[in-house]
């Protein structure tokens, strides 16, 4: 969690996933993080199947795969959470390197393993094929409240220009001598967030003040809105419904 | 804390998600009234929302990454459900988290993108509401004062974290797809949240404690805490006439106890009401476990997951029908109650604005 800056996911390309409008992208990678979840664990094949399927997308979006393995590091807490299922768990034990271990232990870690790296690789596929911008618009296309995609177009826009406020307190703090070094310092680690929330919010009304003098009227206009053909919307289907094929093969085999 | 695809099934995921949705919706317009009221000027309150919220929004994406070193080589750092209710008032905190955590799914593959709603819901919501009631109990009980504030933001931080981690358990037991006793996942889990828990209480006392002692109006929690204007008439000490007329009592509350106690009866006590689930999952297993599991696999259906292991989840399944209905109701019902509102809402804006105190 924490994750780096917003500008490292996203990977400039003009492959054809790039051009597809993101709200087909979101429809496409929650539709497939969807069915993934709802495949049965005991179908280790469709698994298997499925990373067939996201390597595809990510051929065609021209995105590499140490590009895309670095990313997935994210997931590492759960490979933790996942490791311990088999030493937790109780139920019939097998033996694994002379090591008993519990077998419905073992399905659950192989099920955490692979339904949680799935989703995280389709979420950087859409991360790394996507403008901020773009997710943005999209969520508005989407149908989600325009009161709530203001407020994540604000968080995104700002969120640099916080941060970055933050490092240079921390910048201010360093070149007076202060070091965080235990539980002594929290203190003034606690008064620098209470500044950066005082900077932020005044920040907020400025940029309301500066909003209103320029005319805003509680929408902000939306520039581009050209509606994907349907050849796009078949296009970005293709993923989720291959996978559903998966899916119920998987249920019926 | 952020949980990935695979944890939680399908069905209780989209469940959650819809939970979410309702809870997001009720933020959006809280928030509207939290932020409008600061100090709502003549330049028309509604509009502050946007730029405050996503401001706010960014801070508490900003301060996650604020290091706090614990000993030698181990350092923490704040989830920010607390210190946002507290700082900017609970439907806001609400609000500016859950848009937080859909930021961090999309862009950052932060959590996955089917448990949006669970995320949503644990962090967002149970945290947020969970450490507003607690330090809303807190400051009506004890004598007004700063010290109070920060104690109570101490109490309610630290109140907040296991809570989300207890509501996570809960979330587990209804469509967790591994059948980890749920008493030790429960021990396991609040434990663990206890000790960061105390972390996150003294960052977030502390941190209020700063904002207090520089701009204490910008403290949503403080807000009527401070003593009342006096004004010297006559060389006698009178009350200053208030400001503005006093906000409406609104049935928010109501509303909040009423969705915890549908859901609590709905989903957990339907499940806890029969018996001990662990026995019968033992009974289950030994009497052939795995040969159902195939047998109800072939049923073909993502909800035939709940007959998998027999007896014991059909209990669970009771449960899950029961939030998934909640859910619904709520949803349909927010929806509507939104559309109502929103057709009466040009009539409520001809008010008189309120005067710029």
């Amino acid at each position: 969690m924490g994750a780096g800056h917003s500008h490292r996911l996203y990977r400039a390309g003009d492959s054809p996933v790039h051009a597809l409008p993101a709200h087909c992208k979101l429809v496409a990678a929650l539709g497939f993080v969807l069915v993934v979840v709802s495949t049965p664990r005991e179908a280790v094949w469709a698994f298997g199947a499925y990373a067939a399927l996201l390597a595809a997308v990510a051929a065609v979006a021209r995105i590499p795969a140490a590009f895309l393995l670095k990313r997935l590091l994210v997931e590492v807490p759960f490979v933790a959470f996942a490791l311990l299922m088999p030493f937790v768990v109780p139920g019939e034990r097998t033996e694994v390197l002379g090591v008993a271990l519990s077998v419905p232990g073992l399905w659950g870690a192989w099920n955490i393993l692979a339904k949680g790296t799935l989703g995280v690789a389709a979420s950087v596929l859409l991360a790394s094929t996507t403008e901020l911008r773009a997710v943005l618009l999209g969520l508005q296309r989407l149908r989600l409240p325009s009161l709530l995609v203001q407020i994540a177009s604000f968080m995104i826009r700002y969120a640099d220009v916080v941060t970055e406020e933050m490092r240079r307190m921390s910048v201010a703090r360093r070149s007076r001598g202060f070091e965080a070094r235990g539980v002594r310092h929290w203190k003034v680690l606690a008064a620098s967030a209470g500044a950066l929330f005082i900077r932020s919010y005044e920040r907020g009304e400025r940029v309301h003040l500066a909003m209103l003098s320029r005319g805003y009227t509680g929408t902000l206009p939306v520039l581009d809105d050209t509606r994907p053909t349907s050849a796009q919307w078949a296009f970005a289907a293709a993923l989720p419904v291959a996978a559903l094929a998966v899916c119920l093969l998987g249920w019926t085999l | 804390m952020h949980v990935p695809d695979g944890f939680i099934d399908a069905p209780v995921s989209v469940a959650a998600g819809v939970a979410a949705a309702g809870a997001v919706a009720a933020g959006l317009r809280g928030a509207r009234r939290e932020l409008g009221g600061a100090r709502a000027g003549s330049l028309g309150g509604d509009d502050r929302t946007a730029p405050l919220a996503g401001l706010v929004a960014a801070f508490v994406f900003a301060a996650q990454m604020l290091n706090f070193p614990v000993a030698a080589g181990t350092s923490g750092h704040l989830l920010g459900g607390a210190l946002a209710a507290i700082l900017v008032g609970p439907w806001t905190g609400v609000l500016c988290i859950s848009v937080v955590l859909l930021m961090q799914g999309i862009l950052f593959a932060d959590g996955g993108l089917s448990a949006l709603g669970v995320n949503i819901l644990l962090m967002g919501v149970v945290t947020v509401v969970v450490a507003w009631a607690v330090f809303r109990g807190l400051t009506a009980v004890l004598p007004r004062g700063r010290r109070t504030v920060t104690a109570a933001s101490f109490v309610a931080a630290l109140v907040s974290v296991p809570a989300s981690a207890a509501a996570f358990t809960l979330l587990y037991a209804l469509g967790g797809v591994t059948e980890v006793p749920i008493g030790s996942v429960l021990t396991a889990m609040v434990g663990v949240h206890v000790l960061i828990g105390i972390g996150e209480a003294a960052i977030t006392a502390l941190t209020v404690g700063a904002v207090l002692a520089v701009r204490p109006d910008l403290v949503f929690g403080a807000r009527g805490l401070t003593a009342p204007l006096k004004l010297r008439v006559g060389g006698e000490l009178v009350d200053a006439p208030a400001p503005g007329p006093a906000p409406a009592r609104s049935p928010r509350g109501v509303w909040i106890a009423g969705l915890a106690a549908s859901l609590v009866l709905a989903g957990f006590l339907s499940f806890y009401a029969s018996g001990d689930p662990d026995g019968l999952e033992r009974v289950a297993s030994d009497k052939g476990f795995d040969a159902s599991a195939e047998e109800h696999a072939s049923a073909g259906s993502p909800l035939a997951d709940y007959g998998v292991e027999g007896v014991g989840n059909t209990r669970l399944s009771g449960g899950l029908a029961g939030v998934i209905g909640v859910g619904a109701t709520v949803a349909v019902g927010t929806g509507a109650l939104y559309a109502v509102r929103r057709r009466s809402a040009p009539r409520e804006r001809d008010e008189a604005p309120r005067s710029a105190a």
